[in-house]
């Protein structure tokens, strides 16, 4: 190698260091850790049946679809607490709109998705525009969203179950959008969920590695004064994470409310911090600037199994706490760069 | 104060003897011998680079491993920290203040060495003592105010409080003017001469002449890290102090071809700059032609800097004046448009402002260009290499690979690819700000050769370097700025050392 070239890259001299360097190898090996935790603790043969599979893509995939928006807004080098309030707020609406006024849902998603949008656009707003930390931000949004959630729904869950004037309740069908939403397919093997997961992956995916947008992202995150001197627009650029932030934790709250065939006005507490948990044991690190959907789709299934095997053999609630403790300071101490 | 006699009686308070420093491979002080005395004020020159705040934080305790000997009071010492310092009675007053601006004045005067009563902070007896102080210096001053409430001339002298509160003999001053007013300055002038008189020891570090006339008693001067010499200062009279500051060999190491100058390229009529409500850059006008390269000369403080990012639109609209790029008057609304006007801009702090170190090569050099280079915004990664590999060669980059972060580079191929995103802009006029700091000799050719490059193809370029001899071998014109404001204007005939410094200083 170049005698002028230094730092950490350089320094990993043998292939398997070089290998070892690469965030991306390191996420692969955890997954992969986990994994073989499954085949050593199969509980009886129930880890290699492909519906365990199916159920641990299915029940990651909310979890998932708000990992990628948190990781937009973390390359940024911010933060949002808003996605689970978010969620809920949606799967609200979509409820009320779906099982009560039997909206379309060519009216409706169109209607969420906006909402979830406009969340976050104002989060951003505030984050950006006024500059608020993100932390407080968002924090507000959080708390925000959790109470328009619960003035839209009277703090009811929104079912099937109709309440009317005289105090009688009415069972209307589960609508149509509901159901396929958490269909199955493929010969029962794949969930619709899993499916609406890997598109909004892919989709941001996208955005960060092949769009001007996603470039500037990273810029911002890596050093926002250096990419205002070079043109790049700071405030738009991060009002549009924080919107896209939004947007996807819309899509997981109509993900959320079809599973669970209702709009739960408390659903979704404290899922931005499993989605800040999967993002960083995926390895994007917090301070901004590097990692990206790969990893986040990686910290996706290691957290994703990690919950099912520990379920399929009937670990406690509690102690599944407190190993996902322990593993998000494992990733992390693993995933630090050294210093060079 | 020049009626007093230069050196009074007894022992130095302080003795450096053959003090050296090196960072890695670069050595910045060689062999600097240094008395202080109390009851003086002893002026310390140089150009910008020439030692003077590595030799002080040594002495401050801020720099632990040097050779040399330092003696304090006739005592052999090493400080290992600030702290140590303080307690020997050498206390540093830095341009960026160590005080905690939420606490209060008394608080900060006692940080550290609490007065306490049965193990609680005596806040009683902390604001008393302050009083007392602040009353002895002859400052009227609230000690309950918090320090962030205070000008920045107050939090200067609540710093001295503090300094002298630990019974500081020797108390050195880095340019403590450069953010004050006139009566600011005047106040802080006579808490000097009171320390002076009670005998305390003044450094004073400062690139203004007038400042010098008044204040000094002896002046040290440097030059490239070695002691020039240390004499009376009414043995230094300004044009001899000059000569002693710049005294160098211009070697031909600076190969700068001969300009053609073709048309007015850049036109700026009566600028000024506003940062914090005052006027850094004030009504400044010049002219930089197709081809040329128009030196801007100035010490720290001069606004020569914010020019640049005034023009730049980096500070927003708190600009006046006009500017004219081509015949096309200049609108100052942001970076963005800057670029596209064709302005390009390489600052001073190429790992603060100049680059995005956790990104790649490619995506550094591409980053002021993007709107361009990915149409309808999506990015084509195949025509970002390309361009960047072109300007690697061009620029002589040497990277294992255009997808390693710019992190990992050398100083000098990390300001080429600063060079390489602004020249990917394809720029018209090229502001550089100290294009050669911080990297290595091979390099700085290859940039001034580059520079060569870029006039003769109609670049115009205006230039700001601490290094006087390149300034002066590359630049075709020079303005000086003193204080945000013209000084002088010389030809490449005409621009000597002594002139374009002297000018810099304020006595021209």
């Amino acid at each position: 190698m170049n005698a002028e070239v230094r730092g950490p890259k350089s320094e990993a001299r043998s292939p398997l260091g070089r290998l070892w360097a690469n965030p991306a190898s390191r996420a692969l090996l955890a997954l992969a850790l986990v994994l073989a935790l499954g085949c050593v603790f199969h509980a009886d043969g129930a880890f290699f049946k492909p519906g365990t599979h199916r159920d641990a893509l299915r029940q990651a995939s909310v979890f998932g679809i708000l990992a990628c928006g948190m990781t937009l807004v973390i390359i940024s080098g911010g933060i949002d607490l808003a996605v689970g309030s978010v969620l809920a707020l949606v799967a609200v609406t979509f409820s009320l709109l779906s099982i009560h006024r039997a909206w379309s849902p060519v009216l409706a998603v169109p209607l969420c998705l906006a909402l979830g949008a406009l969340c976050g656009g104002v989060a951003g707003s505030l984050t950006a525009g006024f500059r608020i930390q993100p932390f407080i931000a968002t924090l507000a949004m959080m708390v925000f969203a959790r109470g328009l959630a619960k003035t839209i729904s009277g703090g009811m869950k929104v079912s099937t179950a109709v309440k009317n004037p005289d105090g009688s309740y009415d069972y209307v069908p589960v609508p149509g959008v509901f159901r396929f939403i958490d269909s199955r397919i493929l010969g029962d093997n794949l969930t619709v969920v899993t499916v609406i997961f890997v598109g909004c992956a892919l989709l941001t995916w996208l955005l960060l590695a092949r769009h001007r947008w996603g470039r500037e992202l990273y810029a911002i995150g890596g050093n926002e004064e250096a990419a205002r001197l070079s043109g790049v627009p700071v405030v738009r650029t991060k009002v549009l994470a924080y919107a896209a932030s939004g947007l996807l934790a819309a899509v997981a709250g109509m993900c959320q409310a079809a599973q669970e065939q209702q709009g739960d006005p408390e659903a979704g507490a404290g899922y931005e911090l499993t989605a800040i948990a999967i993002v960083v044991i995926g390895g994007t690190p917090l301070t901004g600037g590097r990692g990206g959907i790969g990893l986040t789709l990686l910290g996706t299934l290691t957290i994703g199994y990690l919950e099912k095997i520990l379920s399929i053999n009937a670990v406690p609630e509690a102690t599944r706490l407190m190993l996902t403790g322990v593993i998000i300071v494992a990733a992390v101490l693993t995933q630090r760069r050294r210093r060079s | 104060m020049a009626a007093l006699p230069a050196v009074p009686p007894g022992p130095p308070l302080v003795r450096l003897r053959g003090i050296g420093k090196r960072f890695g491979p670069v050595t910045v002080l060689r062999g600097v011998d240094l008395d202080i005395y109390g009851g003086e004020v002893l002026v310390l020159a140089g150009e910008n680079g020439a030692g003077k705040s590595t030799l002080i934080k040594i002495l401050g305790g801020v720099y632990t491993d040097f050779d040399g000997t330092l003696e304090i009071a006739g005592r052999v010492v090493r400080p290992r920290s600030p702290l140590e310092a303080a307690a020997l009675g050498v206390a540093i007053i830095f341009q960026e203040l160590s005080l905690v601006p939420t606490l209060s004045v008394a608080d900060n005067i006692f940080l550290g060495r609490p007065l306490t009563r049965r193990g609680f902070v005596d806040t009683a007896a902390q604001r008393a003592a302050a009083r007392r102080l602040l009353d002895q210096l002859g400052l009227d001053l609230d000690v309950d105010r918090r320090v962030e409430d205070l000008s920045l001339a107050e939090q200067q002298l609540t710093e001295i409080a503090k300094a002298l509160a630990r019974d500081a003999r020797v108390i050195v001053m880095d340019e403590p003017t450069s953010a004050l007013n006139a009566p600011e300055v005047e106040k802080l002038f006579g808490l000097i001469a009171d320390l002076r008189a009670r005998g305390c020891g003044v450094v004073y570090i400062t690139h203004k002449m007038e400042e010098i006339e008044r204040l000094a008693d002896r002046i040290c001067v440097l030059r490239d890290g070695e002691h020039v010499g240390t004499a009376p200062a009414a043995e230094l009279p300004p044009a001899r102090l000059v000569n002693w500051m710049v005294g160098r060999e211009l070697g031909e190491q600076f190969p700068r071809h001969a300009a053609r100058p073709g048309p007015e390229r850049l036109r700026v009529e009566n600028f000024s700059v506003w940062r914090g409500g005052r006027a850094v850059v004030a009504g400044v006008s010049l002219c930089v032609h197709a081809g040329e390269i128009l030196g801007v000369a100035g010490l720290q403080g001069s606004g020569a800097s914010d020019l640049f990012a005034g023009l730049f639109g980096a500070y927003g609209r708190a600009v006046g004046g006009r500017a004219w790029l081509d015949g096309q008057p200049l609108e100052i609304a942001g970076p963005r448009r800057a670029i596209d006007q064709g302005l390009a801009w390489l600052t001073n702090d190429r790992k603060a402002t100049g680059l995005v170190l956790p990104l790649s090569v490619i995506a550094n050099t591409t980053l002021a260009d993007l709107p361009r280079l990915s149409p309808g915004g999506w990015r084509h990664p195949g025509r970002e290499q390309a361009v960047t590999r072109e300007l690697a060669a061009t620029l002589a980059l040497r990277a294992a690979s255009l997808d390693l972060e710019v992190e990992a580079l050398s100083g000098g191929n990390q300001q080429k690819v600063v060079l390489a995103k602004w020249l990917q802009t394809r720029p018209r006029v090229l502001l550089l700000d100290e294009p050669t700091r911080g990297i290595d000799v091979g390099a700085k050719r290859e940039i001034y050769q580059l520079l060569n490059d870029l006039t003769a193809r109609g670049l115009a370029i205006l230039l700001i370097t601490s290094e006087l001899p390149e300034l002066l071998a590359l630049s075709d014109r020079i303005v000086v700025l003193h204080r945000g404001r013209l000084s002088a204007e010389l030809t490449r005939g005409e621009a000597t050392p002594e002139k374009v410094l002297a000018a810099a200083m304020g006595t021209a």
